[in-house]
């Protein structure tokens, strides 16, 4: 893996976010507040509607890393800021926008930073993901 | 109430212990839109050379979850759900997680910080094996928000 170069996108990807993607996200996680399903809730609670779970976006994020990786190595450490929600529509989808790119080079292991945008804006803060190379 | 400043430092008893499931590990890849065969499919998992699928970098937060409701049920903890937020979230790994794998999570209070009224309580959720080896912590920042 020494060809690395910082700043290099190893990975970029879009996801769709609809509400069937939300409730199926409470049933896996087992994180069922109803501002991820339900507007009513999320309004009387100051949000403008219902928002994806930010361990969501947090999960999907981190996706294309994992592909490009295959097996050649693992995730040793995974940490983000949330720092917008990310507003999923009763009809539609919420888009989500992952770009990857390649922060530090180490002795077999590398950093890899996460830009993640939804609505033209950036959701989550020091998105970083560092891989250990088998 | 506040959040109580001494809450930091404040250990708490180690939950019951989480067994992972081949299935829930690949529900949760689902959920995730995890597409890599290393999350759903157990021969291509032992082809990498692991016991079996491998559960996302996210998946630690099912685990957590029972040591973070001990945390919020505390009686002189100060905080109100309804006011918190998810500030910050990380996993630190000694090792994948994989189906098969038995957790124990010990919650420990490692800051309680106070910015502008709003407070940043940080928990780290320590998991380990039933041998006592480290495998993963996960570690929060809930923002409690400041009484309107």
């Amino acid at each position: 893996m020494t060809e690395l170069t910082v700043g290099e996108v190893v990975a970029e990807r879009t996801t769709h976010l609809t509400r069937d993607s939300l409730v199926r996200y409470a049933g896996a996680s087992g994180d069922f507040n109803p501002i991820h399903y339900r507007d009513d809730i999320a309004r009387s609670v100051g949000l403008p509607g219902v928002l994806a779970h930010g361990m969501l976006t947090m999960g999907i994020a981190v996706q294309p890393v994992i592909d490009w990786l295959g097996d050649r190595g693992w995730v040793s450490d995974y940490q983000v800021r949330f720092t917008r929600p990310v507003l999923v529509p009763a009809e539609g989808v919420a888009t989500v926008t992952v770009v990857a790119k390649v922060g530090a080079v180490e002795e077999g292991a590398a950093r890899i930073d996460l830009t993640v945008t939804f609505d033209d804006a950036t959701v989550l803060g020091k998105a970083q993901v560092r891989v250990a190379f088998a | 109430m506040p959040v109580n400043p001494d809450l930091v430092g404040r250990a708490f008893p180690p939950v019951a212990p989480y067994l992972v499931g081949r299935e829930k590990v690949r529900e949760f890849a689902r959920a995730v839109f995890a597409t890599s065969p290393l999350n759903h499919d157990p021969a291509a998992a032992l082809a990498a050379g692991y016991a079996d699928v491998v559960a996302p970098p996210t998946f630690p937060v099912v685990v957590q979850e029972a040591t973070l409701a001990q945390l919020l049920a505390e009686p002189d903890a100060g905080i109100d759900f309804s006011r918190v937020v998810h500030g910050d979230q990380r996993f630190s790994y000694s090792r994948p997680v994989v189906a098969g794998d038995e957790l124990t999570a010990t919650l420990v209070v490692t800051s309680v910080k106070t910015l502008g009224g709003n407070a940043m309580v940080t928990a780290e959720s320590t998991m380990v094996d039933p041998g006592g080896a480290h495998v993963v912590t996960a570690i929060s920042t809930l923002v409690v928000r400041a009484d309107d």
